[in-house]
């Protein structure tokens, strides 16, 4: 056991991953102070819910990581609303905004990232605009929601983040219309067959998807806003919503020269080019052994895998990080669960249950080998999925695609 | 309010007392190790797996068909499996234990 007693563990975010690093380091054995810091005021919650369940339920204190006794009995403290500023890594020290610095022996930095507001004229005057990234975002925009008369709203792009509010503001009585720059929605993450599902999802469910819509101007109309496009079209809403992307928060590790690209490169152990520092989660540009190259993630899967890697390495454990990457999304009463990175692929293949119409997943190859999985109302899909990409398993495809052929783990061999 | 016995891999025995919420977020919100919960309880991540004492599987029922897929190519999956976070607290799971599976 190393000798922990009298060092200090700082962590800058608690959210996903910063909190689930301490409550980790604490199981590994670590004796000494675990000090957490974020700006964020609320006790760590969840972040999946915001754009899900809680819209909906409005709930914020189901939605914790840990209740607040959890720190007190590990002895973590939590230091909230508080800024850090910046790292002196020869003094080891961090500052904090109107604090005294704080001492570190390892520091961790898990400051993930924040939504990208775009710079579109006349954006800083619009009323009622929102980003979906915190819980104050969500609670700002259920407000808006619940006091204005019309409720019309508008988001602006077609991600996970857009297309999920726009799923649950509907629930609530909304009239929505999502703006989607690109000819598809979920462009950037799955195949064009399951971006159609989602469209005709949506417009079944009442919201209206538009694409190739470019949002170049925000008027300011008093009480709601006019959001216009490049090909002249133009909708007024009570409430704007913001989706179109996030940009990490790495200044701090930049301005300390840590090695920055496209998040915060770390080792599989997750350590910086510091030995002393670590970092993790949505902030990070890591390696993952299974597709053989470095990526940067915005998953709660990350963020928690790394917080255990980064956890084990600093009370001198071995653990490397090695994961397949997964991802799910809740619209309506659709679960969307994804396993696997699909990017270099050129092969899709559907399949389609045959005892179920709500139910189908789509496999996607690199040749003949299987790189990922979305599955649609399909756990069986979504397991062995998982399990055939760990083990590189040699997919049999006719049989895949073949629904007479019943789900299981030796079908498609 | 229901008294909940966990029996970690460790063979540690965890009896909690719950009001309401999910199995999942008692085990979670008191450290029970084996059980992270780490998709905050949508039945997405499998982290939260459980396996009921047989004598007590009458008391939670089998799963519903989600939970059910998730569970059903597990290799740790038994008879008795269930996902923590889809056992919601009451008095009819009064005295239960479970065998956290990993
Ligand atoms: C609405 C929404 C829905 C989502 N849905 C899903 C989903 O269904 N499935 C899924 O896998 N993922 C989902 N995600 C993504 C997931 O929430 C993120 O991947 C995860 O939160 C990353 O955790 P993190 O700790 O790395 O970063 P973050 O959650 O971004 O946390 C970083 C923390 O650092 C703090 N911080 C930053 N800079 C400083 C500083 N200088 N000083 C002090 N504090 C600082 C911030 O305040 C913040 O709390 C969703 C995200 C959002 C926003
Ligand atoms: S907490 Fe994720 S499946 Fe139960």
């Amino acid at each position: 056991m190393l000798e922990t007693a009298n060092q200090i563990c700082v962590v800058i975010g608690a959210s996903h991953a910063g909190v689930n690093f301490a409550f980790n380091l604490r199981k590994e054995g670590w004796q000494g102070a675990i000090i957490l810091y974020d700006v964020d005021p609320n006790t760590p919650y969840h972040r999946p819910p915001l754009s899900k369940s809680y819209i909906v339920n409005g709930d914020l204190n189901s939605n914790l990581l840990k209740p607040l006794e959890s720190y007190q009995k590990e002895n973590i403290t939590l230091e909230l609303g508080k800024k850090v500023t910046s790292i002196n890594r020869a003094l080891k020290t961090i500052s904090i905004e109107n604090e005294t610095d704080q001492k570190y022996d390892k520091l961790v930095i898990a400051t993930g990232a924040i939504a990208l507001i775009p710079q579109i004229n006349g954006i800083k005057e619009a009323t009622n605009l929102f980003a979906m990234r915190t819980a104050a975002d969500a609670i700002a925009i259920k407000n808006a929601i619940d006091t204005s008369s019309e409720k019309r709203v508008v988001i602006i792009g077609g991600g996970y983040i857009g297309l999920e509010t726009a799923a649950s503001l509907k629930k609530i009585g909304a009239k929505v219309i999502v703006l989607e720059r690109e000819s598809r929605v979920l462009e950037r993450v799955t195949a064009p067959l399951m971006s159609e599902y989602f469209m005709d999802l949506h417009q079944e469910n009442g919201v209206k998807i538009l694409i190739k819509k470019n949002v170049i101007s925000i008027k300011n109309e008093g009480s709601f806003n006019t959001v216009f496009c490049d090909d002249n079209t133009y909708f007024e809403a009570d409430i704007v919503i913001v989706g179109v992307g996030i940009r990490v928060n790495a200044e701090l590790a930049k301005n300390a020269d840590l090695e920055i690209e496209n998040g915060i490169k770390v080792n599989q152990f997750a350590q910086t080019n510091d030995k002393n520092i670590y970092a993790i989660g949505d902030c990070t540009l890591h390696y993952n052994p299974h597709y053989d190259k470095f990526i940067r993630l915005e998953s709660v899967q990350n963020a928690v895998d790394q917080s255990k890697v980064a956890a084990a390495s600093i009370c001198g454990k071995n653990l490397i990080y090695d994961t397949i990457p997964w991802f799910w999304s809740d619209q309506y009463d659709v679960k969307l669960q994804m396993v696997g990175l699909s990017n270099g692929y050129n092969e899709v293949l559907l399949r389609k249950e045959a005892t179920e119409n709500t139910s189908f997943s789509v496999w996607y190859f690199k040749n003949e080998e299987l790189l990922a999985v979305d599955a649609i109302n399909n756990g069986k899909a979504y397991v062995l999925g998982t399990r055939f990409i760990k083990g590189k398993q040699k997919i049999n495809k006719s049989k895949l695609v073949d629904v007479s052929i019943p789900m299981k783990p030796t079908s498609f061999l | 309010m229901a008294k909940i016995t966990f029996i970690t891999s460790d063979n540690e025995t965890i009896t909690l007392e719950g009001t309401s919420g999910s199995v999942m977020e008692l085990a979670v919100n008191n450290n029970v190790k084996g059980i992270d919960g780490d998709c905050g309880g949508v039945c997405s991540c499998a982290t939260c797996h459980v396996h009921v004492a047989p004598e007590d599987f009458a008391k939670t029922g089998g799963p519903e068909e989600l939970e059910n897929d998730m569970l059903e190519f597990d290799d740790l999956t038994n008879e008795y499996s269930r996902l923590s976070c889809q056992l919601q607290i009451s008095e009819a799971l009064d005295g239960i234990v479970l065998k956290v599976a990993k």
